[in-house]
């Protein structure tokens, strides 16, 4: 693997994080961190949703007239998130999912990474390529995810993924870890803990 | 009575922002100003206006398990709910090009001033999510969707004018290196979410 492909991959991870470093997608993201297994799950789809469309983006990079483009990036982004949901209801019977998540995964379509991903990347560079940057960068997003869902669960239903962890030790709940502004006070506490360690991408 | 209490509730207890983080890419890279949170705020309330009621029509006589029924007999089971993602956005991807000709035509001061944010508005997902949780209220009539939708986009705007004066003010303030930025406004949107929950109780 060549160095260029590489970096391709690991950026989005850590240094070009999307949403710590990008700000793109936090939109309909912090909602579905009450829990760990929703935060999988949207985790999971955004990474496939924005390989897939950046993949097939990439094919018909050559084809699409400049000034449609968004159009045509929405409809193939539409169909891949379409494609995810229709995964996602057929298995609802065995693995039932909180009803709000069909909303947001809904909401991967108008995600700003997946467009962003596309626009920057995809519609420049071979499908190979596009569709490793668009898994990584949907594997950054969902690593903010699991980590902002993981603080979320445990301190605030006590619970991973359900079972109960810090009930034997006697921890009370805290209930405004539930609550949805804590989710952007966390990630606000990610994104200082990430410059404080890399001092260049501190605003001036 | 019940509109009243639509209303109120969807700007302040159901607010987009603070509730479901509803459009926060945007959110957070415009709110650097007053004046372009704005009128950032104005389009996303139009925005909402036009395209909420119009896909209620299509949800309702097109898109639901039955809804054809008003074609006759033979159209009463077909269901074309997997459609709705992709019809909900080309609705609203069709309604952003028109208004952008619209304003850049008649309102030309206003068509500078927004800049690129009004195209960017199709890709923001306040808009969507608007139409995603509208499919989820099963509301009666046209009326009580376009009272949704203004109420919801009037507390998106109230959101973004109250963020842009804060930051204009937080730019004098002494911030931590490695939160300036993005981390502190962040934390100040935890925080207005915090006081916003005060509403919470209210009803009519």
């Amino acid at each position: 693997m060549d160095s260029k492909l590489k970096e391709t991959i690991l950026n989005p991870i850590f240094k070009g994080n999307p949403i710590t470093v990008l700000v793109l997608g936090i939109c309909s993201s912090l909602a579905v961190t009450v829990e760990l297994k929703g935060a999988l799950v949207m985790a999971l789809s955004v990474t496939i949703v924005t390989g897939l469309s950046s993949f097939v983006c990439s094919l018909i990079r050559k084809t699409i007239p400049n000034r449609v483009r968004i159009i045509i990036q929405l409809v193939v982004v539409a169909l891949m998130v379409i494609l995810v949901d229709q995964f996602l209801k057929s298995f609802e019977s065995t693995y039932p999912l909180d009803k709000q998540l069909s909303v947001y995964v809904g909401l991967i379509i108008t995600n700003c990474i997946v467009m962003g991903r596309i626009e920057a990347y995809a519609l420049g560079n071979k499908p190979i390529p596009s569709l490793l940057d668009g898994l990584a960068n949907g594997v950054g997003y969902g690593m903010i995810l699991i980590i902002v869902a993981f603080i979320r669960e445990l301190l605030g239903s006590g619970t991973l993924f359900g079972f109960p962890v810090l009930k034997a030790i006697g921890y009370t709940n805290n209930g405004l870890v539930i609550l949805p502004p804590m989710a952007l006070i966390i990630l606000g506490c990610i994104i200082w803990i990430q410059r404080s360690i890399q001092k260049d991408l501190q605003e001036k | 009575m019940e509109y009243i209490s639509l209303f109120v509730k969807s700007i302040f207890v159901d607010n987009m922002i603070f509730a479901y983080f509803l459009g926060m890419c945007s959110y957070l890279a415009v709110s650097k100003n007053v004046k372009t949170a704005n009128g950032l705020g104005i389009a996303v309330v139009a925005m909402l206006l036009i395209t909420l009621p119009v896909n209620y029509l299509l949800n309702r006589y097109v898109l639901t398990a039955g809804a054809f029924a008003w074609l006759g007999e033979g159209f009463a089971d077909v269901d074309l709910s997997f459609l709705s993602f992709i019809i909900f956005i080309a609705v609203i991807a069709a309604f952003t090009q028109v208004v952008e000709m619209v304003v850049e035509k008649f309102l030309p001061t206003l068509y500078d001033s927004l800049g690129i944010y009004l195209p960017l508005i199709a890709v923001n997902c306040a808009i969507l999510g608007g139409s995603l949780f509208m499919q989820q209220k099963d509301f009666v009539n046209v009326g009580e969707s376009a009272v949704y939708a203004l109420g919801s986009g009037i507390g998106w705007w109230l959101a973004i004018v109250a963020l842009a004066a804060i930051r204009e003010k937080l730019s004098y303030s002494n911030v931590p290196a490695g939160l300036k930025g993005t981390g502190i406004a962040f934390i100040t949107v935890g925080l207005m979410g915090i006081a916003f929950m005060a509403f919470m109780g209210i009803s009519f």
